[in-house]
C-alpha cells in the first residue's frame, strides 16, 4: 500500500525535477534548508556582533561620520571596568535581579500551589492573576507612578492606613531607600504570573500515582512536598529564574518608566547606561566595549546555569 | 481635422502647467517640541500654504524625548524633517556635523538680516562657531526659564499680615533668590481654602535637561561661568567658584524645604500641574507657556502674575529657545528657504507673536506697545536682555548627561556635597573635551 503511494507520487512529479533532486545528496537538501536561515543569523546576530567586538577598540562615534577613527586598544574595557558609576550600576542591576526572582519564584510557586489545588472559580483567578503580564510595560511603569504618588497614590495611603506613617511624608520612587525597592515590587507584580505558570505546568505534570504511592508508605503531605513536588518542579522552576534573570539582567522599559535611574543614579541599571552611552552620548567604541562585557557577563552566567540545569533533570 | 493642432497644443499646456505646478508644490514637514506654541505655529503656517501654495505637516514629539529622537534623525541622516526648530544647545553639533544647512548666502540673497533680531537670539539660536557670522538657524522662538505665582494669594491681608510679620517686609514679587526661598517656606504646609499647598514647582528631572536647566538658574543668578575665559575650556575655579557652590546650595535647599511631596522627576509638565492644580505658590517654567497660563479659566487671568528670575549676585536667566534650521538631509531645501524667508518678515513675527509665539524679530521686540501686549511681555524683555545658556559644544549631550546626573544625585539623592558634585562635573567634562581634541 505504501510503496503503491511512493510509485503514484514518483509518476507524477515531472521528471526534471525528480532528476534534479535526486541528483541532490540528503545533506545538500538540508543545506538548502537551512541555509537561509543560517545566511540571516549570520547577517542579523553574527556579523554586527563581530563588528562591536571591533568597535569596541576603536574611539568611533555613530553621530560624528567625518571624524577618524582611532584604535584604541583595551583602553574602553580600562575605563568601563575602573569606573565606580558602572559598578554602582551593576550593583543596581545586581539588586534588581537577586530580588525579583527570589521574589517572583517564592511568590510565584506559591500561587501556582494554590491554584493547582481543585476549587470553584480557579480558572477565573488564573485568568485574573496573569492579566499584569499581558499588560504593556509602559503601561504599567506609568500606572504604578501614579500609585506610588505620595499625595494621591494608593500606595502611600495604603501604608498610612497600616502603619500611621503620613502619606505625603515619603517617596516611593524619589526616595534613595526606597526606589530600588520599588522596582523590585512592580516587577514583582507584573512577572510574578510567568513564573506561576511555568510552576503550574510542573505540577500539573507530577503524575497522581507518585502521590498515592506516597500516601500508602503513609509519607505527610510535608515529606510529600519535599521529597516529591520540590524535586520535580525544580527542573520547570530553574527554567523560569533562567528567563527572568536573563529578561532582568536586560531590563529597560518599565524602570525607565518609573524612575528614569532616578534617584541620582540608584536605579540606573546597567542596560539604562548602556543606552545613554550608546544612544545619548553617542560614544559607540566605548559603549560596544560596554555591551560586550554585559554579553559577556550574561552569556557565562547563563552556560555554567544551564549546565546546572541539565544536571537537575539528568536526575 | 484642423482643430487637432489646436488640441494638441491645448493638452500640452495644460500638460506643462500641470507639471510645473507640482514641481512648485512641495508637501513640508517641519519638525519641532509637542507643546504650546507649536500650535500657534500651526496656525500661523496656514498663511504660507496659502502664499506659497506648498501644504505643510508639522512633526511634534514631546519634549522629554525631543531630543532623543530628533538627534537620532539628524545622526542617521534621516529626511523625516526638513525644517527642524531645535534646541540651542544643538547647534554646534548640527553645523560641525553637517546636518544643518549653513544660511549666510541665502540671508544676503533674500534681504534677511540678524540685525534685525535680537542679538543674545542671534548669538544663541543662530551663530557657529558662537559669536562669528556663521549662521545655521534663524531665531524663530526666543524664550527664557522664568516664574510664576498666585496673585490671588498673595494679595490676601491675612496672608500679607502674616508674611509681614515674620519677614518684616510686604509678600510681593521676591526680588533675590533668598527672597524667593524665604516665600516659598512661607507658603510651604500652609492651609489654603482647605487645601495644604506647598513653595514652589521647580525642575528636578533627570533623564533629559530638567534639573540642569532647572539649577542653572540659581547658579546663573550667583554668577556661574563656565569657562575662566571664552573658549578656553579652562573650567577650574569656574564650575565650582564659592559663588557656584552656594547656589547649588540653595537650590537643594529650596527643593528639600518647598517642593511638593514626591517631586523627584520633575520637568515642565510637572510643574504646570502643580501650578494649575493650587498645589504651589510659585512655579517655574519656560516663558512658552505664560500666554496658555494666563488664559487659564482655573488657575489665570487676575489669579496670576509673572516675574522674571530673581537676581542674587547678577541678573540672570535659563535660556531656553529655539532656531529653525534647514536640515541638510532634505530633498525640499528650496521650499524649506521659501519658508525661512516667509517667517523672517516682520508682518510675519508680528503674527507669531500674537497667536503665543516669542518673535526675537527687533520690530516686535521694540515696538512701543510690546511690553504693555502682555502681562509677561516686560518680563521676557528684561529676561532676554540676561539669558545665559548651557554648552553648544558638538558633545552636548555629553556634556548634559554629566551635568544632570551630577546634579541629581546632589540634589534629590543626597549624595555627596555641592563641592563634590560641582568638582566631579569638572572632571566630567574635563573627560568628554580631551576625549573631543579640545584639551
Amino acid at each position: 500500500m505504501t510503496n503503491s503511494v511512493i510509485t503514484a507520487a514518483a509518476e507524477k512529479t515531472p521528471p526534471s525535477v525528480a532528476r534534479r533532486v535526486r541528483g541532490l545528496s540528503d545533506r545538500a537538501i538540508a543545506w538548502i534548508f537551512v541555509a537561509p536561515t543560517i545566511f540571516l543569523l549570520l547577517a542579523i546576530n553574527i556579523f554586527p556582533l563581530i563588528w562591536t567586538v571591533r568597535l569596541s577598540f576603536t574611539d568611533y562615534r555613530a553621530n560624528r561620520l567625518n571624524r577618524e577613527v582611532e584604535w584604541v586598544g583595551l583602553r574602553n574595557y580600562e575605563r568601563i571596568l575602573t569606573d565606580d558609576g558602572i559598578w554602582m550600576n551593576m550593583q543596581a542591576t545586581a539588586h534588581f535581579l537577586v530580588w525579583t526572582i527570589v521574589f517572583q519564584v517564592l511568590i510565584g510557586f506559591a500561587l501556582a500551589y494554590l491554584i493547582n489545588k481543585k476549587f470553584k472559580g480557579n480558572a477565573l483567578w488564573t485568568t485574573i492573576i496573569v492579566l499584569p503580564m499581558m499588560l504593556s510595560p509602559a503601561v504599567v511603569g506609568n500606572f504604578w507612578t501614579f500609585l506610588y504618588q505620595p499625595q494621591i497614590g494608593l500606595i502611600n495611603y495604603m501604608v498610612e492606613f497600616f502603619t500611621g506613617i503620613p502619606a505625603s511624608s515619603f517617596s516611593m520612587l524619589g526616595s534613595v531607600e526606597l526606589a530600588p525597592w520599588s522596582i523590585v515590587i512592580v516587577d514583582t507584580w507584573m512577572w510574578t504570573p510567568f513564573v506561576m505558570l511555568i510552576c503550574l505546568a510542573g505540577l500539573r505534570s507530577i503524575p497522581d500515582y507518585i502521590y498515592e504511592a506516597a500516601e500508602i508508605d503513609r509519607a505527610s503531605k510535608w515529606r510529600q512536598f519535599w521529597t516529591i513536588t520540590v524535586p520535580m518542579v525544580l527542573p520547570f522552576l530553574m527554567l523560569a529564574v533562567l528567563f527572568r534573570g536573563i529578561e532582568n539582567f536586560k531590563m529597560f522599559d518599565l524602570v525607565v518608566q518609573l524612575t528614569g535611574g532616578g534617584p541620582g543614579s540608584v536605579t540606573e541599571l546597567a542596560s539604562i547606561n548602556l543606552k545613554r552611552e550608546a544612544f545619548e552620548k553617542w560614544r559607540t567604541g566605548y559603549s560596544s566595549a560596554y555591551a560586550v562585557i554585559l554579553f559577556v557577563t550574561i552569556f557565562g552566567l547563563a552556560s555554567i546555569y544551564v549546565k546546572a540545569l541539565n544536571k537537575v533533570k539528568a536526575r | 481635422m484642423r482643430k487637432a493642432p489646436y488640441l494638441a497644443a491645448t493638452v500640452a499646456a495644460l500638460a506643462l502647467a500641470a507639471g510645473s505646478n507640482a514641481a512648485q508644490s512641495e508637501e513640508l514637514t517641519l519638525c519641532w517640541a509637542a507643546w504650546d506654541p507649536a500650535n500657534a505655529l500651526v496656525e500661523l503656517s496656514k498663511e504660507f500654504e496659502a502664499q506659497s501654495g506648498h501644504t505643510m505637516r508639522f512633526e511634534f514629539v514631546p519634549w522629554p524625548n525631543f531630543a532623543d529622537r530628533m538627534l537620532n534623525e539628524l545622526n542617521s541622516g534621516g529626511q523625516l524633517c526638513d525644517l527642524l526648530i531645535g534646541d540651542s544647545q544643538w547647534i554646534g553639533g548640527g553645523a560641525e556635523n553637517g546636518h544643518y544647512v549653513k544660511l549666510n548666502d541665502f540671508f544676503d540673497e533674500a534681504g534677511i538680516s540678524m540685525d534685525d533680531f535680537a542679538p543674545a537670539t542671534v548669538y544663541a539660536y543662530s551663530t557657529w562657531p558662537k559669536g562669528t557670522p556663521n549662521y545655521y538657524a534663524l531665531p524663530a522662538m526666543g524664550d527664557a526659564n522664568g516664574w510664576f505665582y498666585r496673585k490671588d494669594w498673595f494679595s490676601r491681608p491675612e496672608l500679607q499680615e502674616a508674611f509681614q510679620a515674620e519677614y518684616g517686609r510686604p509678600l510681593a514679587e521676591p526680588t533675590t533668590q533668598r527672597e524667593l526661598m524665604e516665600i516659598a517656606k512661607f507658603f510651604q504646609g500652609r492651609e489654603i481654602d482647605g487645601q495644604t499647598v506647598y513653595g514652589v514647582s521647580i525642575f528636578t528631572e533627570r533623564g533629559s535637561e530638567g534639573i540642569t536647566m532647572g539649577a542653572t538658574g540659581a547658579l546663573y543668578a550667583w554668577g556661574f561661568k563656565y569657562e575662566n575665559e571664552p573658549g578656553s575650556y579652562d573650567m577650574e575655579g569656574a564650575v565650582n567658584s564659592p559663588e557656584a557652590v552656594e547656589a547649588l546650595e540653595f537650590y537643594k535647599e529650596l527643593y528639600e524645604c518647598c517642593t511638593p511631596p514626591g517631586y523627584t522627576n520633575a520637568y515642565m509638565e510637572q510643574s504646570l500641574d502643580a501650578f494649575k492644580s493650587g498645589q504651589v505658590a510659585m512655579a517655574m517654567n519656560w516663558f512658552a507657556f505664560f500666554p496658555g497660563l494666563y488664559a487659564d479659566p482655573t488657575v489665570g487671568g487676575d489669579k496670576i502674575d509673572f516675574f522674571v528670575n530673581p537676581p542674587q549676585n547678577v541678573a540672570a536667566s535659563t535660556l531656553g529657545g529655539q532656531g529653525i534650521s534647514v536640515v541638510s538631509y532634505s530633498d525640499k531645501q528650496d521650499a524649506a528657504l521659501e519658508y525661512i524667508r516667509w517667517f523672517a518678515q516682520p508682518d510675519v513675527q508680528a503674527k507669531w507673536w500674537a497667536l503665543g509665539g516669542y518673535s526675537a524679530h527687533n520690530s516686535v521686540l521694540n515696538d512701543p506697545g510690546f511690553v504693555e501686549s502682555q502681562p509677561f511681555a516686560g518680563d521676557f524683555l528684561e529676561a532676554m536682555g540676561g539669558v545665559q545658556d548651557f554648552w553648544q559644544e558638538p558633545t552636548y549631550a555629553e556634556l548634559l548627561l554629566a551635568m544632570q546626573e551630577r546634579l541629581h544625585n546632589y540634589i534629590v539623592a543626597d549624595q555627596g556635597t555641592a563641592q563634590e558634585a560641582l568638582d566631579g562635573l569638572i572632571e566630567d567634562w574635563t573627560e568628554v573635551f580631551e576625549d573631543d581634541g579640545k584639551l
